[in-house]
């Protein structure tokens, strides 16, 4: 009992966080995954102001809180959000995540690299003890957030199910036109949904900062994570129920740490890993979380329908034109590589070759399977791990240990697939999340050096001369093994299995009604993926001679799914773009001043590119590079206009009377036309 | 010689959601290639039995027997493999292929002959055969023309004789058609009534059929059953089923 | 214009005599889903307190129609007027605001609303708060199914319970134009008429009335003036008498035999097509035409045709 009311405030920061997950779900229609980088912000703009430019506590609290927090939402909503159509809700998850991705990484380009340590607090000074319960101490921290999430939980709780305007928010959740042809400007409904819960965020970030002695943005994220797990067993319909499990979060961590063993290895792995747990044990037993996102809206068939593919409008000659000139670019890259390159550029390449490889795996869950996978980054992590731990243990060379640790992180994905049977789109991303973050905070650690340190690669664990610096042999390794992982997703897609993929993602009961066995088509692309991930990471592994957690987090398994949508993440073209532009990238940024936050830069370009999602759902650099040979095509072949797009019964195959369901726009290997305005004679 | 029984027996089977009772002890058999209308109100249980035939529901009570085999505890795709083709209340074509890609997924999904390791050797390709059959089915349902077309170019029309090509390829004993017509104006409801008038003549096929167009239903269909608020209230000819005075009150409104 | 309940027969109009006052204006339409241009040019009018139906064949644009009247869609061209004000370009709440509701195709309610939400949702929109207990009683006492379904999800509703709940809306606050959609689609007769009975009542209360319909032996029993489309664009504009004629036109120009369709649309034809028995072709459910009904029957504009698109 001792060990239980301490959780009670550790709790509420739990509950604080998922009731305002719940009502932003509830309230417009997105799970925000940003919310972590919106607390972040205001926390870190609050101790800017006190610290450095010694600013009033009251007066920095309004600017970061009630001021700049809401307006960050409005941003989101008028600019982002407010493009997505209700039913893409892939589009509406990658959005977030890209924000996500890109918001801290955004800040130290801003205002440079410095930390903020010791945030203020704002309402009780967070070391006094202002009384006692049942012998248990209650500080100022614990004061404050007990209140606030009481006060909060009640004032929400009435919004949306009491007040008129709580209502307009849940129908225009459902369907932002529907509540228009009652007389609802759906448009501000929506904007107050996102200013209040922004305002929720800033909220809850700056009265959680004073927690953290230095203000980082993982902290912020981890919590949102764990925060999710309470809302997700109140299926994001419950505020009660979520605080009401965040709460009986912390209780059980603290209890937790009252009883284990300190110093055990297993107990700090049971407790940071508690929260993913939950989540887990919510996706797998709490039936309402299976349809989670699917929407239902009923005027969805008003949206343009998305363009067709044109791969086969493509005029044939175009084709060989464009498949000689990728043969020409292999050509002369390699011949390249084995020369002139500088040792610098050759490393850089070589880690190209390498993420290649790992974005290959996400262009066959993400693009064949047409499931959004958050954890490739963890699966490459598995394959590294046990080969290096194979190599570490047993001596066997890298090589084979690669073997091994990819068909392990085959197995590791076939386990995730196994127990996501039931899950799709924003249930499935989840389940991802968790699996990677309870790598991250349970596995990894444990199989890295006692110190956390990354183990390095020892030239006896690989032979063959490939840590030799000043040979070619690991080039020659890597571009062989990207070879075969491409021809082998090529071959797949082209393939029955390709066929199958390609017939689920367009309707699973149909697919199903034909025969497919989808349980085993699931679990088999899952597999594929997960070793080809592997792969990857074990490569990774011998280029960077190392091996640490820090090189597969959960954070560059989101920041990978913002590359790879940007570039295409149906095309084995786009995989190779991701990979080495992600690299090349990096390399480029080492050549500004440090001031532009070195590293970050990189996501916050491919958030860009990532935020145009919605409208390009093939990759906006997919989009523009079919434009560009489109028209190439023109002008080398003289075809006259570009291939008509379908025509005026295409509105009423999609439209008529039936409410068709929008097609998922992420499972899609969809390109953009040229818009084509066919008129009628 | 003893006589095979029917091709399809529905036997008891209810399904309830959280209250709500869908499908309340309907029973009846489907003979083989022999057609059957079912009709009703919006709400009367058909398209949920329809789910509960081929899968994607698991009824509370009853049991559902085709060809001898019990459908009930086996997987929508097994039930698939026996030989049941299904076209769907919404029309559930597969947006990124041409309608030709359509049949060959159908057909070798029916055959089962889809394995990894060929497609890792690159033998995959569709084999004349599988072309020689599509061309067929595409020529019996009037399609063949629009072989290349993607179905995203395709009106409501055309969509709905895809689906229902695709049903076909995998030559199913059982076709459950789930208001083909829905949607479709006078035109296109003909072309579809002949479409399956001919495959009833050709190839045999049992058939049950759900619409609201009663007219597309009479000019079909050998049996009529009615169904409103998840039971069978009546069974038989269209005409006498029309006839039935709890028919007139239930569905089609008392008249003169 | 107010969206009050005037008498059919009794609107007051400061027009010259001789001309009747037009609720709805559609004139020059064009619009496009995206790239796709789904209409052409298209010009009609609904007479206020009269009901217009809109009729043609699949795709040829009726439900575009409706969604550019009522706002949910943008016209690329064209302007829509609504009792003689500009709405053109105006977004779909301020369309509603002016006066119009729309009951589109498909499920017409909020799903993951009550019943009661459904209607709170509106009637507090319209009417304002202390309008809505009252709203709340008329509206059960006009559809009791309603009543009874008051605290299931709107999603769990039959598909006719769902256009009740949209009828009920409008019953209950009329506006002075209600569009309806497909209202009839997959509906059971006996539910159709039930529809159709409200459809009349909404407009006996004066609120004019454009229904759009698949189906159109119903349609043009209950309205006065037609218009069919075809392939976006208008073949015929004017009395409901005319509306039949002008449909076997338009097959006829398609190259379809409209004898051999058009026997699916009149029940009065009992004898089908050559080689059919008549058992198959009947549909006993019609009502037969017995005249037309509704009130606002317009002595409408002069007939006229515009040949096919």
């Amino acid at each position: 009992m001792g060990f239980a009311l301490p959780g009670i405030p550790f709790g509420c920061t739990y509950a604080m966080v998922a009731v305002a997950l719940v009502l932003t779900y509830q309230a417009t229609g997105v799970f925000n995954f940003a919310f972590g980088a919106q607390a972040y912000v205001s926390a870190f703009i609050f101790t800017l102001l006190v610290q450095n430019e010694h600013m009033s506590v009251l007066l920095a609290f309004v600017l970061s809180v009630l001021l700049l927090a809401p307006a960050l939402g409005l941003i989101f909503d008028r600019y982002l959000f407010r493009k997505i159509p209700n039913s893409n809700t892939t589009a509406k998850l990658v959005t977030g995540i890209t924000l996500f991705v890109g918001i801290p990484a955004l800040l130290p380009v801003i205002f440079g690299s410095n930390n903020q340590y010791n945030p203020p607090s704002i309402l009780f000074n967070p070391d006094n003890v202002y009384f006692r319960v049942l012998g248990t101490p209650i500080n100022g921290i614990s004061l404050s957030t007990v209140v606030v999430t009481a006060v909060v939980l009640l004032g929400l709780v009435i919004l949306m199910r009491l007040t008129p305007l709580g209502l307009q928010m849940r129908g225009a959740v459902e369907s932002r036109r529907l509540v228009q042809l009652d007389g609802v400007n759906s448009g501000r409904v929506v904007a107050v949904a996102w200013a209040v819960s922004s305002l929720m965020a800033g909220l809850a970030g700056v009265l959680l900062a004073p927690l953290y002695a230095q203000l980082q943005a993982e902290d912020y994220a981890t919590l949102v994570v764990a925060a999710f797990a309470a809302a997700a067993w109140a299926v994001l319909r419950s505020m009660p129920i979520a605080a009401v499990v965040g709460i009986l979060m912390g209780v059980a961590d603290t209890v937790l740490q009252g009883y284990l063993p300190a110093s055990s290895v297993w107990s700090s792995a049971a407790l940071t890993s508690l929260p993913f747990i939950v989540l887990v044990a919510a996706l797998l037993l709490v039936p309402g979380l299976r349809k989670l996102g699917e929407a239902t809206d009923p005027l969805a068939s008003i949206d343009p329908p998305t363009p067709p593919t044109t791969a086969a409008l493509r005029a044939p000659q175009m084709d060989r034109i464009i498949r000689i000139g990728w043969y020409i670019l292999l050509a002369a890259f390699i011949v390249s590589m084995l020369t002139w390159i500088p040792k610098v550029w050759e490393n850089v390449f070589n880690a190209g070759l390498c993420f290649s490889v790992v974005f290959l795996s996400i262009t066959l869950i993400t693009g064949m399977g047409g499931q959004l996978s958050l954890c490739q980054a963890m699966l490459a992590g598995v394959g590294a791990f046990t080969a290096a731990q194979l190599a570490n243990h047993l001596g066997l060379s890298l090589l084979v240990g690669g073997i091994v640790g990819a068909v392990a992180a085959g197995l590791v994905a076939v386990v995730l697939a196994v127990a996501s049977l039931r899950l799709r789109g924003l249930g499935l991303a989840l389940m991802t999340i968790a699996a990677a973050l309870f790598f991250d905070s349970a596995v990894f650690p444990q199989l890295s050096t006692a110190n956390g340190s990354p183990i390095s690669v020892q030239s006896k664990w690989v032979g063959l001369g490939l840590l030799n610096p000043n040979g070619h042999a690991f080039f020659v390794l890597a571009m062989v093994v990207l070879v075969v992982c491409v021809l082998g997703v090529l071959l797949i897609r082209q393939g029955t299995t390709g066929r199958y993929l390609a017939a689920m993602r367009g309707s699973e009961t149909a697919a199903a009604g034909l025969g497919i066995n989808l349980t085993w088509q699931r679990v088999l692309i899952f597999g594929l993926s997960g070793v080809v991930a592997g792969v990857g990471g074990t490569l990774l592994t011998i280029q960077q001679q190392s091996v640490s957690a820090e090189a597969f987090n959960y954070q560059l398994s989101l920041a990978f799914v913002v590359i790879v949508v940007t570039t295409g993440v149906s095309t084995v073209e786009g995989a190779i773009n991701a990979g080495f532009g992600f690299v090349v990238i990096q390399q480029l940024l080492t050549y500004l001043p440090s001031r532009f936050g070195g590293n970050s830069l990189v996501f916050v370009l491919f958030a860009f590119g990532a935020f145009t999602y919605a409208s390009h759902p093939e990759g906006i650099l997919e989009f523009q590079k079919r434009r560009w040979t489109q028209r190439m095509e023109r002008l080398v072949f003289h075809t006259g206009d570009p291939p008509p797009g379908p025509g005026p019964s295409l509105a009423g195959a999609l439209g008529g009377g039936q409410g068709h369901r929008a097609p998922d726009a992420a499972s899609h290997a969809v390109v953009a036309v040229e818009p084509a305005v066919t008129d009628r004679g | 010689m003893a006589d095979p029984g029917p091709l399809l027996a529905v036997d008891g089977v209810s399904k309830i959601f959280g209250g709500i009772t869908a499908v309340e002890s309907v029973c009846f058999e489907v003979e083989a290639g022999e057609s059957v209308g079912l009709v009703g109100p919006n709400g009367a249980g058909k398209t949920t039995l329809f789910n509960c035939i081929c899968g994607q529901l698991q009824p509370e009570r009853g049991s559902i027997i085709l060809d001898g085999h019990q459908l009930l505890g086996t997987p929508t795709y097994k039930r698939a493999r026996l030989g049941i083709g299904r076209t769907y209340q919404r029309v559930e074509v597969f947006p990124d292929m041409t309608v030709r890609e359509h049949l060959l997924v159908a057909d070798r999904a029916r055959l089962r002959q889809g394995r990894l390791w060929k497609d890792l050797l690159n033998r995959s390709a569709p084999t004349p055969e599988e072309n020689a059959r599509v061309d067929a089915v595409l020529d019996m349902v009037g399609i063949a023309d629009r072989g290349d077309a993607p179905v995203s170019s395709l009106g409501l029309g055309s969509c709905r004789l895809v689906e229902l090509a695709r049903a076909l390829v995998g030559e199913p004993v059982l076709l459950l058609a789930d208001e083909p017509s829905s949607g479709l104006d006078v035109h296109e409801t003909h072309e579809l009534s002949e479409v399956l008038r001919k495959l009833q003549r050709e190839r045999g096929m049992a058939v049950l059929l759900v619409e609201h167009d009663l007219g597309m239903v009479g000019s079909v269909v050998d049996r009529t059953i009615v169904m409103n608020l998840g039971a069978v209230i009546a069974q038989g000819t269209f005409d006498d089923v029309m006839a039935d005075p709890a028919v007139r009150q239930a569905y089609l409104g008392v008249s003169a | 214009m107010t969206s009050g309940g005037t008498e059919a027969g009794t609107l007051t109009t400061t027009a010259e005599p001789g001309t009747v006052p037009l609720a709805l204006e559609v004139e020059h339409i064009s619009a496009s889903y995206g790239p796709y241009r789904a209409l052409f040019d298209v010009t009609f009018s609904v007479p206020a307190g009269g009901i217009t139906a809109l009729i043609g064949s699949n795709g040829a644009g009726k439900s575009t129609v409706s969604r550019v009247v009522t706002g949910l869609l943008p016209s690329t061209s064209g302007s829509v007027r609504l009792n003689g004000r500009d709405i053109t370009g105006l977004p779909a709440y301020k369309i509603a605001r002016a006066g119009t509701a729309h009951v589109p195709e498909g499920r017409g309610v909020f799903g993951s609303l009550t019943v009661e939400e459904n209607l709170k949702l509106v009637f507090r929109q319209r009417g304002g708060r202390r309008c809505v207990p009252d709203a709340l009683v008329r509206a059960y006492d006009a559809f009791p199914v309603l009543g009874e379904r008051r605290r299931q999800n709107g999603g769990t509703l039959s598909g006719g319970e769902q256009r009740m709940l949209s009828l009920a809306k409008v019953l209950v606050l009329p506006p002075s134009l209600l569009v309806a959609d497909e209202i009839s689609l997959g509906l059971a007769p006996v539910v159709i008429d039930v529809v159709y009975d409200g459809l009349r009542k909404i407009n006996e209360a004066g609120t004019a009335v454009m229904v759009v319909e698949q189906q159109v032996d119903r349609v043009l029993d209950l309205a006065g003036t037609a218009v069919v489309l075809e392939h976006g664009s208008v073949a015929y504009d004017g009395p409901s008498d005319g509306a039949l004629a002008a449909v076997e036109r338009v097959l006829t120009a398609r190259g379809e035999d409209p004898a051999e369709d058009l026997s699916l649309l009149s029940p009065a034809d009992e004898a089908g097509p050559a080689g059919r028995p008549s058992g198959q072709r009947r549909r006993p459910w019609s009502r037969g035409r017995g005249g037309r009904q509704g009130a606002g029957e317009s002595t409408g504009s002069p007939e006229s045709t515009t040949p096919p698109g």
